[in-house]
């Protein structure tokens, strides 16, 4: 047995919620080998975290190792003290977290940070590890690897910050590198180029790595193993390739179909124009670049318009536009036939009524210190001058409608979980009895299966009322689920709009096939497929397509 | 019962810092029935014994320094609290006004907080307090618009945080009132790191007025205050008297008392937790 480098038997991690420990990692035992990426997938709140961070014999503030033993190469790290750990932190098991942009001190240099470790715990001199450094941002493909490492975190952008901390954990020399939702926070296409360099340099390293994702797609493309876990328990665990081809478990077999589309939508009726953006060129106040121009784009009564592209397209600026609060320096924005007034001051009540917006992040949307009742109150008698039992009866409604349970209504947003936070919203945009509703990312912070049910009801509730959406989304999973039409923004220009099928069949625009062809699949050979015809020039990539 | 469950959330020295406040706000309520002399009373000889017929002795004159201690913690707390109020509806008033309307109201009123806050805070009152005199309520005016500064600059800094809030811009884009805005989404959320302040303030302005008292220039005699006290009795020291040094323990047991209550407010302010 001592080819296992981790060994994690019967491991017990407990948390103290209100004075009481409670279990989150249920006795799940994990071997690691050398050279092997095991994946662990799960929703939040199924320890995939906890139970990957305790390989570096670390839990959260507020948890507890209980139970069981974690053999690093031999040596039981349960029990060690502190000082111990740290010297095997960032030596022999090095981690990259989620967020490279809060990880990175904004201070100091890549390079600068790159070197702390190695030579804090001795390896090397400040010379080598910089020589180091370079030839590691060589191998992770970053642009200019010779210089790179002179800049701050805040002159790269996300996706090389991403492979900057890689190379950061690759530094030491670690036998086991713990890679925490590395590239959810990236735009497919930037994560398709950080997936495929740090595939690339773990493996010609033959180090082992502990690979902590949602997306089950994305750990197809990296893990040689999957845990699925669930509430601290385990439900399967097996090689990558047979679990994705013949799942075992009910659970696995939902995360997998996701990702599949649904195609049961009844159409809306037709030529019936609802909202109509004309040429419009918008910049925000004191600088000189437009992020959006020349921009037209129409939404039909009854029907969802899908607006897809990377961060920075200028999407969400669009609905800015849209509701007031950018006012445009050229173009009109006309609903119902009639002009908008451009700034959201010279709006009448109506005109705000009949235009509401969903947020991406519920958790801020709602005031905190507002109970439900009141937010899903206040628009039903600002606008419609419901009081009393006639506005409560109708909050009691509109919860029934979105499935939220009757007596929610005296709860705070801080008592829900994330998937009801954004049905609240939902019911609150609802109660305005709007005809368009602008919906920002709305399930993009959301797990999958969560996710899939706001999908279903924001579907449902168009069927029932008639209602038009304007989705605005970097996901074209989501995408294909639910839009009629289409527009892809890339750099605050339209580069082609028209019904889905249009857009989503070939032939396709580059740009466009550049977006379809990075968002993961379950196959595992897919991204070693893509990025070897990327290469040979038979699909596109961010790079050409920038150059143009 | 919500006291009840409130004092239960408090932590050991945050209980501490309540029943000092309690404990002083009890003598300032029921003064009279509690002193056992009048307030300016002249009971016995000048520098009677602590400890002897008159628990903490008599001062300068010969009145009975327990009593005006007692009556002192009424003009000293309820002019603090008062003054504190004043200067926290102001301040904040200025401080939300700024952070959601921004533009030049937000420049205008920052600049002239400057200017005022430029100048030093025991000084500026001693100018303005010599000019217009130095009555109960004007005192409490004067130190309420100097201390109404700070209190703008953290009201403006916790309603920006707020302001950029997405329920905030759902509210803006709903075409709710900037007083509502004010009143429902920003000051809810800036409650607590606001009530912290408040604590703090209070300090600040207690000393102040201790300070003013000290130099002649807050509440006049015979009226006791416990900075005045401090002030009239201090030669006292010169010839081996420690009784100056009681009214200045009671400012600083009230400082300190206060003190331990708000860091314990702000403590639970800062952490994270669960709102209901």
């Amino acid at each position: 047995m001592t080819d296992q480098l981790l060994e994690m038997n019967d491991v017990l991690i407990e948390a103290d919620i209100d004075g009481h420990w409670k279990p989150i990692v249920n006795h799940l035992s994990m071997t690691l080998k050398r050279g092997e990426i095991i994946g662990l997938i799960g929703e939040s709140g199924a320890g995939k975290s906890t139970f990957g961070l305790c390989a570096l014999g670390y839990t959260k503030p507020g948890c507890r190792i209980a139970s069981g033993s974690i053999k690093l190469d031999g040596v039981e790290l349960v029990g060690q003290p502190e000082s111990a750990l740290r010297k095997i932190r960032g030596n022999k098991v090095a981690y990259v977290a989620q967020s490279a942009a809060a990880s990175f001190n904004p201070a100091h240099t890549l390079l600068e940070q790159f070197s702390e470790a190695p030579v804090q715990h001795g390896k090397m001199k400040t010379s080598e590890a910089a020589v180091r450094g370079r030839e590691l941002y060589r191998q992770l493909d970053l642009p200019e690897p010779d210089t790179i490492g002179e800049r701050y975190p805040h002159q790269v952008s996300g996706g090389q910050l991403q492979r900057a901390m890689t190379a950061m954990a690759l530094g030491s020399n670690p036998d086991i590198i713990i890679f925490d939702e590395p590239t959810t926070a990236l735009d497919v296409t930037t994560q398709i180029e950080v997936l495929s360099a740090i595939k690339e340099a773990v493996k010609a390293r033959n180090v082992a790595g502990i690979y902590i994702t949602h997306d089950l797609a994305v750990v197809a493309q990296m893990a040689d193993r999957i845990m699925v876990l669930r509430y601290g328990d385990l439900i399967e665990e097996g090689n990558a390739r047979e679990m994705l081809a013949n799942p075992r478990e009910d659970y696995t077999r939902r995360l997998l179909a996701v990702r599949n589309l649904r195609e049961h939508k009844i159409h809306g009726d037709g030529i019936n124009v609802l909202l109509e953006v004309k040429e419009v060129t918008a910049r925000y106040p004191g600088t000189k670049i437009d992020v959006l121009q020349d921009i037209s784009v129409k939404v039909e009564k009854g029907k969802t318009v899908a607006v897809v592209g990377e961060s920075g397209s200028g999407k969400s600026t669009l609905a800015r536009v849209i509701t007031g609060l950018l006012p445009p320096s050229a173009g009109q924005v006309i609903f119902k036939g009639e002009s908008l007034p451009a700034s959201l001051k010279e709006k009448s009540k109506e005109n705000l009524r009949s235009i509401q917006m969903i947020y991406q992040m519920a958790d801020v949307a709602m005031n905190p210190r507002q109970r439900i009742r009141e937010i899903i109150g206040r628009p039903l008698e600002f606008y419609l001058g419901k009081t009393g039992d006639e506005n409560e009866a109708r909050v009691h409604e509109l919860l029934k409608q979105i499935e939220i349970p009757d007596h929610y209504i005296d709860r705070f947003p801080a008592q829900l979980s994330g998937g009801e936070k954004q049905r609240i919203c939902i019911a609150r945009a609802l109660a305005a009895e709007p005809e368009l509703i602008i919906c920002d990312e709305v399930t993009s912070a959301l797990d999958q299966l969560v996710a899939e049910g706001i999908l279903d009801l924001l579907q449902n509730l168009q069927n029932e009322l008639n209602i038009s959406y304007l989705f605005i989304t970097h996901d074209l999973a989501t995408v294909k689920a639910i839009a009629d039409d289409i527009v892809v923004m890339y750099q605050g220009g339209i580069v082609e709009q028209g019904p889905k099928q249009q857009i989503l069949d070939p032939p396709y625009e580059d740009y466009t096939e550049l977006l379809l062809s990075s968002v993961p699949e379950m196959d595992p050979d897919w991204m070693d497929g893509l990025v070897e015809r990327r290469r040979r020039g038979e699909a596109p990539t961010a790079e050409t397509l920038r150059q143009r | 019962m919500k006291v009840l469950a409130f004092v239960r959330s408090l932590n050991w020295s945050a209980r501490i810092g309540l029943g000092i406040i309690v404990f002083f706000g009890f003598c300032a309520a029921f003064a009279p029935w509690l002193a056992p002399y009048g307030e300016s009373e002249i009971v016995g000889d000048v520098w009677e014994p602590i400890g002897g017929e008159f628990l903490f002795g008599t001062d300068i004159i010969g009145r009975d320094l327990l009593s005006r201690l007692i009556f002192g913690a009424r003009n000293t707390i309820v002019l603090a609290l008062l003054t504190t109020a004043c200067s926290f509806t102001l301040g904040a008033l200025m401080g939300f006004l700024a952070a959601t309307m921004g533009g030049w109201v937000d420049q205008v009123l920052s600049r002239i907080v400057d200017i005022i806050i430029s100048v030093p805070t025991l000084i500026c009152a001693l100018i303005v307090v010599s000019a217009v005199g130095t009555s109960f309520f004007v005192l409490a005016t004067v130190i309420g618009i100097i201390y109404a500064m700070p209190v703008y600059r953290i009201a403006r800094a916790v309603a920006m945080d707020v302001e950029v809030m997405d329920y905030v811009e759902a509210a803006r884009l709903r075409g709710e009132g900037l007083w509502w805005i004010m009143k429902r989404e920003i000051l809810p959320n800036t409650m607590t790191p606001l009530a912290a302040e408040f604590g703090l303030r209070y300090c600040f302005v207690f000393l102040l007025i201790s300070g003013l008292s000290f130099l002649g220039l807050g509440l006049q005699p015979p009226l006791a205050d416990w900075g005045a006290m401090v002030r009239s009795n201090s030669e006292g020291i010169a010839w081996g008297y420690l009784h100056p040094l009681i009214p200045a323990a009671c400012i600083a047991l009230l400082t300190i008392g206060i003190n331990l209550l708000v860091d314990s407010l702000v403590h639970k302010a800062s952490g994270l937790r669960d709102d209901h």
